[in-house]
């Protein structure tokens, strides 16, 4: 027995990996970052539009003001969300509710599969195919812009939320549909009115996973928004994502212009934290209502 | 009073399916799209030659075996460092403890991970892997971030793949006298294997998808590498390269093409695995 004991002594060592690498990154992110915004000020770093890292002949002093990419990350997420979770809660009644299982069986993969290819790819067919469209018939410029990456994003998003909201639907008991249908109510009447107010908190989480996805998302959105620093006003302004300003400056970035750009990972960590502590919440709630 | 006459539930029905139905075709559409007009574009390209030479004077043009090398050693080290450990991790948390604070907090670790964005990865691993441990930009510090990267989903479906093992077959294998670790390796991961394969085989479509993370941890050289301490170009970055610095190159729909195909064949393995496994448990 004495190696049964360390063996499971091991397996604790190993089972704390996910912790202590979470736990590293944290502190590597947060010892990088926050002193930076503590020496900018909180203000000035996330409250001023101006992003002028590298010091230069014209610009003596640097500025470092995310204020834009802020603004920009939230947009293109808005817009992501509209497009992901109008598709995606089309997807998920229609597997669920109106769908023979058989052909339920084989579309549920080809929705997974969307999760599978390569963000540069999404990316790439937004600049070959979208932005030349939304150009062509929108005008503004060569066509990256909120809109390309809203379209491109909620597509990315949507094998998240829909698998989630399909698992959330599939949950309801069975009794539920039941209760509805012998009550004279149509699939259409017993899908609004019982399955989706069930599903309703499983749902949430999905969305907000979802959200989770579409503003991490650091390639495509790169590939197919434009870029440019500045507060976009209409959805045909590109826009430049706090993911995007880490990616596209980090690789040649002098010390203080690194600490910077961990200022900004932090501030995307935080966001996505609080999102992900949302979504637990709401899945938890749904657990211990479900058991009661 | 409603002035406006009702719509009769069964029409509205009618009018509800319908719509749902051509959203559904229109997300079914866009996949095909994609991975139609990139095999369409590209397969004729993709040549013998292509894919068994490396690029020629700048990168635009020639093939791409430096990057399918790099690929499937960056992606590989990391999936192969990370199985066992997420494996273990899933060990631990069903057979070897009962729920508590310390399964709470792995839990939460594994949760957390999995919902970090690519692009925190590639930061961190940047400065850890490159920088404080002085690996800089190379194979060896990419495998590593994309190992802590898929953990929490080769956890997820370990644990999910153990847990489908009948309790019965468990008690057997006591009632003759194994020990727990016997029992663990004999009976469990026997079973669960198929199931356990499926979520490593997942794990290998997605970083092999991975560009954020290998980009500021592997770097973008694009010379055949001779250790796990050179930097080598993955395909999905020589991908994004070739595209954002040239447009669409007929070598970039070339190799957009080779890695679509490595994805689709690695999500078909995956479901037929899981298919297996489903009906082994039943």
């Amino acid at each position: 027995m004495r190696q049964d004991k360390i063996i499971r002594v091991l397996l604790t060592a190993v089972a704390l990996t996910a912790i202590a690498g979470l736990a590293l990154i944290t502190i590597f992110l947060f010892a990088e970052g926050v002193p930076f915004i503590w020496k900018t000020g909180a203000r000035e770093f996330f409250l001023s539009d101006d992003w002028k890292p590298t010091v230069s002949e014209h610009n003596p002093v640097p500025h470092f003001g995310i204020l834009a990419m802020i603004v920009g990350s939230l947009e293109v997420t808005a817009g992501a969300m509209i497009v992901g979770v109008t598709l995606s809660m089309a997807c998920a009644i229609v597997l669920t509710q109106f769908c023979p299982a058989r052909l339920a069986a084989v579309l549920k993969p080809a929705i997974e599969l969307l999760a599978g290819i390569p963000s540069v790819v999404y990316g790439f067919m937004g600049v070959v195919t979208l932005a030349p469209f939304i150009s062509e018939h929108f005008g503004g410029g060569n066509g990256q812009c909120v809109l390309a990456a809203s379209i491109v994003l909620g597509v990315m998003a949507l094998p998240t939320i829909t698998s989630i909201s399909v698992d959330a639907l599939q949950a309801v008991p069975r009794s539920y549909f039941e209760g509805a249908v012998a009550m004279g109510a149509t699939r259409w009447q017993t899908t609004t009115m019982v399955m989706l107010r069930a599903a309703r908190s499983g749902i949430v989480a999905a969305i907000i996973l979802g959200m989770g996805r579409a503003i991490g998302e650091t390639m495509a959105v790169i590939m197919i928004a434009g870029n440019s620093i500045m507060i976009p006003h209409s959805l045909l302004d590109p826009v430049r994502t706090l993911t995007a300003n880490i990616a596209l400056e980090i690789g040649d970035a002098a010390p203080q212009h690194r600490e910077a750009l961990f200022a900004t990972g932090v501030t995307l960590f935080v966001i996505i934290m609080v999102l992900n502590s949302i979504a637990l919440v709401v899945s938890r709630r749904r657990a211990g209502s479900a058991a009661s | 009073m409603k002035i406006l006459p009702r719509i009769p539930p069964v029409v509205a029905q009618r009018l509800a399916v319908t719509g749902l139905w051509t959203l559904t075709a229109v997300v079914l559409a866009t996949l095909g799209l994609i991975i139609l007009f990139i095999l369409w574009r590209g397969l004729p390209h993709v040549t013998w030659g292509f894919l068994t030479s490396g690029p020629g004077g700048i990168d635009e043009e020639g093939g791409i075996l430096p990057m399918i090398v790099g690929t499937a050693l960056v992606a590989g080290i990391g999936v192969l460092v990370a199985a066992p450990i997420g494996v273990g991790t899933a060990i631990y948390l069903t057979e070897y403890t009962r729920e508590g604070r310390l399964t709470a907090l792995i839990r939460f670790g594994a949760d957390c991970l999995a919902g970090i964005p690519s692009i925190i990865f590639g930061m961190f691993g940047f400065a850890f892997f490159g920088i404080t441990l002085h690996m800089g930009y190379s194979i060896l510090s990419g495998a590593l971030t994309l190992a802590l990267m898929v953990l929490p989903t080769i956890v997820r479906t370990s644990e999910e793949a153990i847990r489908a093992v009948p309790r019965s077959y468990r008690d057997v294998s006591f009632g003759l006298g194994s020990s727990r670790w016997q029992m663990v390796t004999h009976v469990v991961l026997r079973c669960a294997l198929p199931g356990i394969a499926t979520g490593v085989v997942l794990s290998l479509g997605r970083a092999i998808s991975e560009t954020a993370v290998v980009m500021l941890t592997s770097g973008s050289s694009i010379g055949m590498p001779h250790s796990v301490f050179d930097s080598v170009r993955t395909l999905a970055l020589h991908f994004y390269t070739i595209a954002q610095e040239f447009g669409p190159t007929p070598q970039a729909y070339a190799t957009a093409a080779v890695l679509i195909l490595s994805v689709l064949l690695i999500n078909i393995t995956a479901y037929y695995l899981m298919r297996r496994f489903v009906t082994r448990v039943r």
